[in-house]
């Protein structure tokens, strides 16, 4: 019972985050914007492709930060608003000959319609509870899409094949680069977004109901909005990134979103410090590239060496990168002075 | 004039340089991933993920891979054989494909496994141009030349499969009721649809459906309601574990329709004995490979190779694993295209070879059974036999049947 009550009232390894140390200052900011604009000019299009991918997914973990660092819930569901963001775009773009930058905004709308809806019924849940009925939706997503019902818009199990779209005013970009420049765009808005929407009256309500709902209640916050609003603006960036995703890998298919990739979401997020934005970026990119190490490590080992580096990252920094951010700021610091 | 002098000279030496150039090539003939010394080769297998199992295919080849470097290689040419995980998910598959093909630069991608991931990568690889050889899937659409040039199958596909089990039916019992479980993805979707299509105008002869998913613990619900429906032939479209419960159950509930079985159930070790060789009987099947468990085999100078080779060479194989023959298969099946390509080892050329292989028998397949390909067929074993079980082995019987299906 302890256990339960621990995660229901503390909020779960989210003890409150300050607003103003949930982003990066300003100047840095500039310099990793600077960086991320210049790599193609650098690197070849399979490693813009796979930057490509650590924007997208760092995208995803942003929303489940959201939701998570944010409002104080939990999701293993996130793979299902990843998606239907994903065959929206998909099914758009190949039956509807909707332009690719146009069904982004829908998969968003979409998603946050579904986020929204759900977060309704998940209201009388929390904590663990809350997360096991986001792994339901999970579990059930892949196999919703492969229903014969709707086998005529997704493809069923055989997938949808997306075109992947040209640089357009005759830029001379390859389609990797162009893509790339394309969802950093989308992703720097988003950013700046959920910054504004987490220093906003909305993003403190969200706080307050994370730190003491009672309490949250008590100074006239109607939480049932904001925590389903939590949910809805969550998946609906969920779902701009599975739309991009689903772009950027030219294919949607059921099999590409079962819980594998909601738990790859969720370790992103703790590994890149719950509740700190940046983070998600550093969470994308070991969610991406950790499993490629363990994998040239050993074959047949590659579940297990991925299993020991996560379990030393949790030893020694268990709040993720944002503890390794704020080392480093204080080390600088000491520097100056 | 000294101007117009020089400009001739210096185009004269320009056609002596190109043609001596283009000699040299006409002999060694190199794109990205082959030299003098070796031919790197691009692979994508699922060693984590749900179709884990699937993992030791990757491990048999790079087993035969080493034993024919042992052997002096192709040509004189070492083979590098690069494989990656994409744990059965489409978006890592396509990520460690464009690693093999921009990073690694591989001269081709050499069967990756299963159907999603596959046809994430068909349209990038047709795109790069990039030899897309021996799709581990049963799938029609890789044998579609037209749409996808740089794309080929190997194995039957299951579409042709089942068109031969609805000749037999029409054939031999048109009084059938049939009952078919089906394992609800790609796999079992295919082949559904080659039932009916086979069946044509008779495709009402199918009184019952049931389809399955990999998480569900048995198939009892399932074949009750089929055997509910008062079908006189049950058709298992089912993974091995699947298979050998449905046998077990229809034993069980003493139900005795004509049964027919998959062929990538129908291996002996790993379906038939679990399932009790006493409720096997009369099973229905087609193979087009030799069974690694069936006794009949040990004397074949063909599987005797193959014996050897996972002796000397990949000494942790299981013979009685079906993957383990078509992992053998499929690579001796590349070293004959790359052996016949010689010293032009471009893209272009491979594809060339692997579209003009005339009646190529890789150790492992049936008698009689051969692989032939053209530029308008691109599916390189297209022929099956029936067996029926019995006693503790497959009996085959009728002719050696090619499938007609197109894509």
């Amino acid at each position: 019972m302890s256990a339960v009550e621990d995660v229901a009232t503390e909020a779960p390894a989210v003890e409150a985050v300050p607003k103003r140390a949930m982003t990066l200052g300003a100047g840095t900011s500039l310099v990793v914007l600077g960086l991320l604009f210049l790599v193609p000019v650098f690197a070849k299009n399979f490693i813009v492709f796979q930057l490509t991918m650590l924007l997208i997914y760092g995208l995803a973990v942003l929303a489940l930060n959201i939701l998570t660092g944010g409002s104080g819930q939990f999701s293993l569901g996130q793979s299902a608003f990843y998606a239907v963001g994903a065959y929206t775009s998909a099914i758009l773009m190949e039956h509807g000959g909707v332009n690719y930058a146009l069904t982004l905004p829908i998969a968003g709308v979409v998603c946050f319609i579904f986020g929204f809806l759900f977060g309704q019924p998940a209201l009388r849940l929390s904590g663990v509870y809350l997360a096991l009925a986001t792994f339901a939706l999970a579990t059930a997503m892949p196999q919703l899409l492969k229903l014969n019902f709707f086998e005529k818009w997704t493809g069923g199990v055989q997938g949808l094949v997306v075109t992947k779209p040209d640089a357009p005013f005759g830029l001379h970009i390859s389609q990797d680069v162009w893509l790339y420049y394309f969802t950093l765009v989308v992703a720097v808005a988003i950013y700046v977004f959920s910054v504004n929407l987490l220093r906003s009256r909305s993003g403190r309500a969200f706080m307050a109901i994370r730190d003491n709902e009672i309490a949250a209640s008590a100074m006239g916050i109607d939480v049932a909005l904001y925590k389903t609003l939590a949910f809805g603006v969550s998946a609906g960036i969920t779902g701009v990134a599975g739309g991009l995703g689903a772009i950027a890998v030219q294919f949607v298919a059921p099999d590409s979103y079962t819980i594998t990739l909601a738990i790859s979401l969720f370790l992103g997020m703790v590994v890149g410090g719950v509740g700190w934005l940046p983070g998600s970026i550093v969470g994308a990119a070991f969610i991406i590239f950790v499993p490629n190490i363990a994998e040239s490590v050993s074959k047949g080992l590659s579940g297990a060496v991925f299993g020991v580096l996560l379990f030393l990252i949790i030893f020694l920094v268990p709040h993720g990168a944002r503890q390794v951010a704020i080392v480093g700021q204080q080390l600088l610091g000491r520097l100056r002075k | 004039m000294g101007f117009g002098r020089t400009i001739g000279v210096a185009a004269l030496a320009a056609v002596a340089l190109a043609a001596t150039a283009g000699g040299a090539l006409a002999q060694k003939r190199y794109d990205a991933g082959a030299s003098d010394t070796e031919i790197r080769i691009g692979n994508i297998m699922p060693y984590s993920g749900p179709a884990s199992a699937y993992g030791v295919i990757g491990k048999t080849e790079a087993a035969y891979f080493r034993k024919i470097n042992a052997e002096g290689g192709i040509n004189g040419r070492k083979i590098n054989f690069i494989s990656y995980d994409d744990a059965y998910s489409p978006p890592k598959a396509v990520e460690q494909a464009r690693k093999l093909v921009e990073s690694d630069e591989v001269l081709l991608i050499f069967n990756p496994l299963g159907t999603p991931s596959n046809t994430a990568l068909q349209k990038y690889l047709n795109d790069r141009k990039v030899p897309h050889l021996f799709v581990a899937s049963g799938a029609t659409r890789w044998n579609n030349p037209k749409a996808f040039p740089w794309t080929m199958g190997w194995q039957p596909s299951y579409q042709s499969e089942a068109h031969i089990y609805a000749r037999y039916l029409l054939t031999e019992k048109p009084d059938a009721r049939i009952a078919v479980l089906y394992q609800n993805d790609d796999f079992g979707k295919d082949y559904v649809k080659g039932l009916k299509d086979g069946l044509g105008a008779k495709a009402s002869m199918i009184v019952a459906e049931e389809s399955y998913d990999t998480s569900d613990p048995t198939m009892d619900d399932h074949v009750a309601r089929l055997k509910a429906s008062g079908a006189n032939v049950f058709i298992s479209i089912t993974t091995p574990k699947f298979a050998a419960q449905a046998i077990k159950r229809l034993a069980e509930i003493d139900w005795k329709p004509l049964q027919f079985v998959a062929n990538v159930s129908a291996s002996v070790g790993a379906v038939m004995m679990p399932a009790g060789f006493e409720n096997a009987q009369g099973v229905i099947s087609t193979a087009y490979a030799k069974d690694g468990a069936d006794p009949q085999w040990d004397d074949d100078p063909g599987m005797k190779k193959f014996i050897d080779f996972l002796r000397n060479h990949d000494p942790d194989g299981n013979r009685l694993d079906g993957a383990i023959v078509y992992g053998y298969g499929v690579a001796q099946t590349l070293v004959e295209v790359l052996t016949r390509c010689g010293d032009n080892l471009t893209r272009d050329n491979v594809m060339k070879q692997a579209e003009s292989l005339k009646d190529f028998a890789p150790d492992t397949l049936l008698p009689g059974i051969r692989i032939n390909t053209s530029p308008t067929n691109f599916a390189p074993i297209n022929q099956l036999q029936m067996m029926r079980f019995k006693g503790q082995r497959w009996e085959r019987f009728g002719d050696i049947m090619t499938a007609d299906v197109g894509h």
